[in-house]
């Protein structure tokens, strides 16, 4: 199969790959890039555990190929912290025990930032429905909303306009 | 009475010691290892449930180029044992499923695995099969035991001549669906054959419950000491039951690894697969019949399970066994039958038995209840069994009434309200409650090492694996009161084979298990070496057996408290409030034990509204993934708490604690169908209560 020239920027590195048209964002990002803190827990686009940003947007990453992502800016998880400094969001869910196996956790904290860029104090409801694209099976959900709250409280929604502004 | 430690870390609620690797997507799950020279796995399942496999055609998936090998039956490595039904991959033509391993494909990346997965042509000569449970069928047989070693049929005094005898009875038949555990990280392993000390060695990182469980089980098959299998499973995203043993793909990924020209196979299940691969939840019919005096009195407990098994490998679970010391009933009889099908492999999903099994017992109390005009809250106290009704043993402890008052008084309990009288507009508005119980599991054989090291620190070493539950966080609270020592003093290295040995993380037996066995080597350290061990000291300590498990009955306990809201023109169920309370010992760490009762409760309200498989007469399972299989998501969820009673069960093990990943589960759907007809005044007695059931 022919590959495809991308040049794509992840957490704030420029790659310039040759990428087959069937390769996933996601399979990208894990296999040829080693971003593994994205995760796969699905195939259908339903649990969220891929998601990252694509220009700030959030994405899930096994939804997208690899070329739809030629030109892009992608942050996944693992571009999150700044110089070992949690962001926000990342130390909400530490402090709030948001968290059990942590399989869906990195993309709920994408998915979150993103929640909070749209809306930058939501209530509960708006929490919860914010993130209903990103399942856990673990935890009941109670402490993740709590840590999504808290992050807007902290001031998460500045916090991430800098992350975005960085990448 | 064993000797109970002096608690300074256990009973603190401290953080998750893994929380910034999981926040920061560094921690390494089984397939997010680096491994150099890797090859890429994917399976192709059968397309019929029952038959033979008469010719596999690999040319066009050869044909893509990067594929090393198409792995069958024709060709698979043997293994040297296929006693065991599910995990005997591709050592025969035989197809007992749909969705059964027919061939590997091992490629040189995902992509090609997968389109060569989907362009090897099976062939089958296709046998009649049934795929779907008939608890009228004529098949029905009598497991010798129900799951783990329990008895299949149990009874005691005259149940006819009592039920014949009750002012009041209830009668009713009751259905709980396939369900699956559906853990967020879906089953994978890695798998490397290599040379060590001589001798071949199978190593694998794997998504697993157990990591010895995982060489037990396989090394055998390939005809290999224990010791020439090593398992490490660091982080693992989720089990619920489905990793506590290894199931066909684990054998697949080694069988794989045999035909890969020595190179590492990383073998992922996709989510569809999991559905036929990964064990599910057995269906269950239930007929349960209840006779009471005319204060609600419990004279006769009937219960009647009838569930599916596999005809490739029985699962029975023991769905009717907590009914059997739930109530004082002085008559009572329980019994399990099962219909083997063409189906795939049952097995454990959170609380095996005692969670369907709950959604019976627990509904049908709530029409005992009805029926009597005793409150639901009040029946269950008046039934309330000073002793174990089974065993004739007195309980460690028994604080469901404590629990019952306690969740009523925070919950507001309201008693004396007729069903179908509340409505707060479109809403129809009720009230549920539903009691829970699950026994002290206690794994036998594990062991703990501890070294002494430099500056007043410790290794605590153990096989344990922490799947989510917060393991790796409390084992170190606990070795640090075994030692004496601040929690921060101690280096806990779990989840390989390389440690000492340990049991699954399964039946909410890792704390007991596992801690003892910490305890136990933190006491011949002691023992051993002193207070002030040299440095390099090291004792270790096998689990010791407790006698009190022989004395006592050792149960935790738990009442839900559910507030359903039912659309009135469309059934639409909301819980927009649950709130339960728990009798579990002591609690190591309020906050990682909040979550997993948290976690346990919503997964019952998940299965309540929403869980269910499909089983069609083709055998196939058409809703094979979390876009049909619904689980709750955050929208679903209202307000929830968990709260425990403050106490130690000194029977239990030295931390007093008796575990908590099941309890939450256990009569959580009971309680919000008790919600829904105490909202609309419609019973329904089958799972889960969609708005289809409820009516409008």
């Amino acid at each position: 199969m022919a590959n495809t020239p991308i040049s794509v920027t992840v957490d704030q590195v420029t790659y310039e790959d040759d990428v087959e048209p069937r390769t996933l964002l996601v399979q990208y990002l894990r296999e040829q890039l080693g971003k593994t803190g994205t995760l796969i827990g699905c195939d259908t686009t339903n649990c969220g555990a891929c998601t990252v940003h694509l220009d700030g947007q959030s994405v899930k990453s096994c939804t997208m190929f690899a070329v739809q992502a030629d030109g892009h800016d992608v942050t996944t998880i693992e571009g999150l912290a700044q110089d070992g400094d949690l962001h926000p969001m990342q130390q909400a869910f530490h402090e709030k025990h948001a968290l059990q196996c942590g399989f869906c956790t990195p993309g709920m904290i994408m998915q979150s930032i993103a929640l909070l860029q749209e809306n930058p104090n939501p209530t509960e409801q708006e929490v919860r429905e914010g993130l209903e694209g990103n399942l856990c099976r673990c935890t009941g959900y109670q402490n993740i909303v709590a840590a999504v709250q808290a992050a807007a409280g902290a001031g998460s929604a500045a916090g991430t306009q800098s992350e975005e502004g960085a990448a | 009475m064993t000797q109970q430690l002096d608690t300074t870390e256990i009973g603190a609620a401290r953080g998750r010691v893994d929380a910034r690797a999981k926040v920061t997507g560094t921690a390494p799950y089984a397939y997010e290892h680096h491994v150099d020279q890797a090859t890429y796995g994917h399976l192709v399942l059968s397309s019929i449930a029952r038959g033979r496999v008469t010719a596999i055609d690999a040319t066009e998936a050869f044909a893509q180029g990067g594929v090393h090998a198409v792995v069958t039956h024709e060709n698979a490595h043997r293994l040297a044992d296929v006693s065991d039904g599910e995990l005997a991959v591709l050592q025969s033509d035989r197809v007992g499923f749909r969705g059964q391993i027919v061939a590997i494909v091992v490629a040189e990346d995902p992509e090609t695995a997968r389109e060569a997965a989907r362009l090897v042509q099976v062939t089958y000569d296709e046998e009649p099969h049934e795929s779907v449970l008939d608890a009228d069928s004529p098949d029905l047989y009598a497991p010798d035991q129900v799951n783990p070693a329990f008895e299949t049929d149990t009874d005691e005094g005259d149940v006819e001549a009592a039920l014949a005898e009750a002012a009041f009875t209830v009668d009713a038949v009751y259905e709980t669906p396939v369900q699956h555990n559906s853990p967020m990280e879906p089953h994978q392993t890695v798998a490397t054959w290599d040379h060590h000390d001589g001798r071949d060695r199978l190593v694998l990182l794997d998504s697993t419950q157990g990591v010895h469980p995982v060489r037990q089980t396989l090394a055998p098959l390939f005809a290999l000491d224990p010791q020439q299998v090593t398992v490490e499973a660091p982080f693992v995203g989720g089990g619920f039951g489905s990793k506590g043993m290894p199931h066909a793909n684990v054998v697949a990924a080694a069988i794989a690894a045999k035909h890969s020209g020595g190179r590492p196979v990383k073998l992922p299940l996709t989510r569809q697969q999991t559905f036929t691969l990964g064990g599910h939840r057995t269906p269950t019919v239930q007929r349960v019949r209840l006779g009471a005096d005319a204060d609600g009195r419990l004279d006769a407990t009937w219960h009647e399970v009838v569930e599916h098994t596999s005809r490739v490998k029985e699962f029975a679970e023991q769905t009717a066994v907590a009914t059997r010391l739930m109530y004082d009933s002085p008559n009572r009889r329980t019994s399990h039958r099962l219909h083997a099908l063409d189906v795939p492999v049952a097995s454990w999903m959170r609380a095996p038995g005692e969670a369907p099994g709950s959604f019976a017992l627990e509904v049908a109390m709530d029409e005992l209840a009805v029926a009597t005009g005793v409150d639901p809250v009040e029946l269950r106290v008046r039934n309330d069994p000073a002793s174990d009704p089974e065993s004739g043993h007195p309980w460690s402890q028994r604080h469901l009434v404590e629990c019952l008052r306690e969740g009523a008084e925070r919950f507001g309990w309201q008693t004396g309200v007729p069903p179908r009288s509340r409505r707060e507009g479109r809403w129809l508005v009720g009230q549920g409650v539903a009691s829970a119980t699950y026994p002290l599991n206690v794994m036998p054989g594990n062991e703990a090492e501890v070294e002494a090291l430099d500056g007043g620190r410790y290794a605590v070493r153990i096989g344990a694996v922490d799947i989510g539950t917060g393991a790796r966080t409390i084992l170190g609270q606990i070795a640090a009161d075994a030692l004496g020592c601040p929690v921060g003093a101690v280096e806990l290295s779990i989840g390989d084979t390389s440690l000492p040995f340990a049991t699954v993380a399964g039946g909410s037996a890792g704390t007991t298990s596992w801690g003892s066995a910490i305890v136990a080597a933190a006491r011949a350290l002691r023992d051993e070496h002193g207070a002030s061990p040299a440095v390099g000291a090291v004792a270790r300590g096998v689990q010791p057996e407790n006698p009190d498990t022989e004395q006592y009955s050792i149960h935790s306990f738990g009442a839900h408290f559910v507030e359903a809201h039912v659309d009135a023109h469309t059934g639409e169920v909301r819980v927009p409030r649950m709130v339960s309370v728990f009798s579990a010992g002591r609690i190591i760490n309020p906050t990682t034990a909040r979550s997993q009762l948290l976690g346990g409760m919503v997964m019952g309200l998940s299965a309540a509204l929403h869980e269910e498989t499909v089983i069609d007469p083709s055998g196939r399972m058409p809703n094979h993934d979390l876009a049909q299989y619904h689980v709750a998501s955050h929208a679903d969820i209202g307000h929830l708490e968990a709260h425990w009673l403050d106490e130690v069960d000194e029977h239990a093990n030295p931390m007093g604690s008796k575990g908590i990943g099941e309890i939450g589960i256990v009569g959580a759907a009971a309680a919000v169908a008790n919600a829904t007809f105490d909202a609309t005044g419609v019973r329904v007695r089958s799972l889960p209560l969609t708005a289809d059931k409820l009516g409008g």
